[in-house]
């Protein structure tokens, strides 16, 4: 689970990490009464979970109420690499003395503020990295060689390593698969200060962490948003072809296939081990009210996953909810032949069958392609 | 012979009384796996079809000789099974358990490291020796015994390419799902560093997919030690950028854990790369 920014450094402050004190807003108004509020300059930073925000526009710093209006109504609504800005952080704007970078599975950097996959191509040498053995945990020694390698000046070196110490236990307490502040700065002052924060946390740890406060749905695609209600994985992408499939390994093989077929996929959907009936009929409902879908490819090669339980849902579906587009069906595994005498007893006019997985994303491309 | 499972692997099932620990376990019975035990403490002194249950993996295996422990037990409890197991001093752990956290896979990936004891998974399909022993959940009527070792992260990618081996008429020594999470006991290379000293193994089909780096590990390994024919394929070259592909470890971050790249790696090392599992085991086929 990927969190905003802002989500993030309130659990570095619970942690102890310094981070600035700021407020979020959704509407302009409410963005320039917290600037009011806090005091210029401030920085104004759009919240959304992706990377490169500030060289995408998305910060800016403002030095009074109008600069603080023109910035918010610019931010807010903004497209950051397909993310909408629908909340933005409002906080003190930071006097940055320098700048550096952190993250945990560990890496400490001189160049802060920047994207740090640049920065290892072009500056290896900049980074230093230790690695942190789980059952040790972190110790002085791996702080010490983080600081002293990463190149942070002698004055800093204390101040960092007593961060770095602090953003370990957050790491390991709140169950993060990502604990990342980008830049970690030193104010005028001498203060070490999270200026941004980029956690992801593990929901397989949801039997001990609070989650929930975190699940807002962000996603403002409608498919997106029905398959996270419905509770399937379901990942959006540009083509034509819905694609529906059992297990993560297949259902990307599924995708590259239907590319190999001439045709782009326009969704990654796994049902997972085991799906139900009604889970199969819910995944080509989601899948099929997306306009730019034209034909959909139902790849099944059963394990635990049983071939009469994916065809009772396509026929159930199919009485159930209207679905216009073509479906192409390959049922192979468990009970398949159940699965597919189930789907010969209930002809319908749109579902088609096929003995292959190249078979059947041939078809389901050639079918989008006529729709 | 085969790798990890063969006709000595006796088996002790941790959730043996749990309903899928039930059924995968009688299944791999009824393939002629010998399930000789069960754990679920406090049920110790019952049986499930005529399998003993005891309340520890420790018991079980001084009273069955078990050698192989196989774990179903929700992910909350999961690894503390796997920790009981290598404490028993089992031979090989299965855990076909999905959904454990990763601040519990990684110390005790470590810990297994450090006691050398390997583990196929979490979050994997388990192992099959066609012909002779089923751990886990792969679907065995698919397969057929035969000299092409197979390993790969996803469990119905493995079913795709082992089906399709099947049908070209290329049996299987043994089949190895090593799981989709991003810690996991035995790697690519560590699958492939056995296929490559197994005397029944002639060949090694070796399926990954975007995220980490573990195929261009296996790739170098390959290049320098392994002396057998290698078949490859990658899967996730639609697959967008920064968004997690259905297992835990399958995303690109970055540049870094392209299908593209892997494919690569593995191309430069000598493998036979196919672009789809269909043409994987043609190429597999061709050449055995």
């Amino acid at each position: 689970m990927d969190l905003l920014e802002y989500q993030g450094k309130q659990l570095l402050a619970d942690a102890g990490v310094p981070t600035p004190a700021g407020d979020h807003a959704n509407t302009v108004d409410d963005a320039v009464a917290v600037a009011d509020r806090i005091g210029y300059p401030v920085a104004i930073k759009a919240q959304v979970q992706v990377g490169g925000r500030g060289k995408a526009g998305g910060i800016k710093v403002a030095g009074n109420s109008e600069e603080a209006r023109e910035h918010a109504s610019g931010i807010l609504g903004m497209d950051i690499k397909g993310h909408t800005v629908l909340r933005l952080w409002i906080e003190p704007a930071a006097e940055i003395a320098a700048e550096f970078y952190a993250s945990f599975t560990g890496m400490v950097s001189a160049e802060g503020g920047v994207e740090i996959e640049e920065v290892a191509a072009a500056n290896p040498d900049a980074i230093a990295r230790v690695h942190i053995d789980p059952m040790l945990g972190f110790h002085p020694y791996h702080a010490t060689n983080l600081v002293y390698r990463g190149g942070i000046p002698a004055e800093h070196r204390r101040g960092v390593s007593e961060v770095l110490t602090q953003m370990f236990a957050a790491f390991e307490s709140l169950d993060a698969e990502l604990l990342e502040v980008n830049p970690l700065i030193v104010t005028t002052s001498g203060d070490v200060v999270a200026l941004d924060a980029k956690v992801t946390l593990d929901e397989n740890a949801e039997f001990r962490q609070e989650l929930e406060r975190f699940r807002e749905i962000f996603a403002t695609d409608p498919q997106e948003r029905a398959a996270k209600e419905k509770g399937l994985n379901y990942i959006k992408l540009q083509g034509q072809v819905g694609v529906i499939g059992n297990g993560a390994g297949l259902v990307m093989s599924t995708l590259d296939v239907v590319a190999q077929a001439g045709g782009k996929a326009a969704n990654f959907l796994d049902v997972g081990g085991g799906a139900s009936a009604e889970f199969i009929a819910n995944s080509l409902e989601v899948v099929s009210s997306d306009p730019q879908v034209k034909s959909i490819l139902v790849n099944i090669f059963g394990g635990i996953t049983r071939g009469e339980e994916v065809a009772n849902g396509i026929v159930a579906a199919l009485d159930e909810v209207d679905i216009p587009q073509p479906i192409v069906v390959r049922l192979d595994g468990t009970n398949a032949a159940e699965g597919r005498q189930i789907l010969g007893d209930n002809p319908k006019p749109n579902l088609h069958s096929a003995t292959t997985m190249l078979e059947a994303a041939a078809e389901a491309v050639r079918l989008a392609q006529g729709a | 012979m085969a790798i990890y499972v063969d006709a000595n692997t006796k088996v002790v099932v941790s959730g043996l009384t749990g309903k899928e620990g039930r059924f995968h376990a009688l299944r791999n019975r009824a393939y002629g796996t010998q399930v000789v035990a069960g754990v679920t403490p406090g049920k110790g002194g019952q049986d499930v079809e005529g399998i003993p249950v005891f309340d520890t993996i420790a018991e079980a295996v001084k009273e069955t000789g078990a050698n192989t422990s196989l774990v179903f037990v929700p992910p909350r409890f999961a690894t503390d099974a796997c920790y009981e197991a290598a404490d028993a001093n089992v031979d090989l752990i299965v855990c076909i358990t999905e959904g454990i956290p990763v601040h519990d896979e990684a110390p005790l990936y470590s810990y297994l490291r450090y006691r050398d004891v390997p583990m196929i998974g979490p979050n994997c399909p388990g192992v099959l020796t066609p012909g002779v022993a089923n751990v886990g959940i792969m679907p065995t009527e698919i397969a057929t015994p035969g000299r092409v070792g197979l390993v790969s992260r996803s469990g119905t990618l493995t079913y795709q390419v082992v089906h399709e081996l099947t049908q070209k008429g290329i049996g299987q020594s043994t089949c190895v799902g090593i799981g989709g999470d991003p810690f996991i006991g035995q790697f690519h290379i560590d699958v492939a560093r056995r296929f490559n000293d197994d005397p029944d193994t002639d060949a090694i089909v070796m399926i990954g997919e975007i995220g980490g780096d573990e195929e261009e590990r296996c790739a170098a390994f390959i290049a320098a030690h392994v002396d057998k024919p290698v078949f490859g394929y990658v899967a996730g070259f639609e697959a967008p950028p920064g968004k997690k592909m259905g297992h835990a470890g399958a995303i690109i971050s970055g540049s870094k854990g392209t299908a593209q790249a892997k494919a690569e790696a593995l191309e430069e090392a000598g493998v036979a790369v196919g672009r789809n599992p269909s043409e994987v085991a043609e190429l597999a086929a061709a050449r055995m």
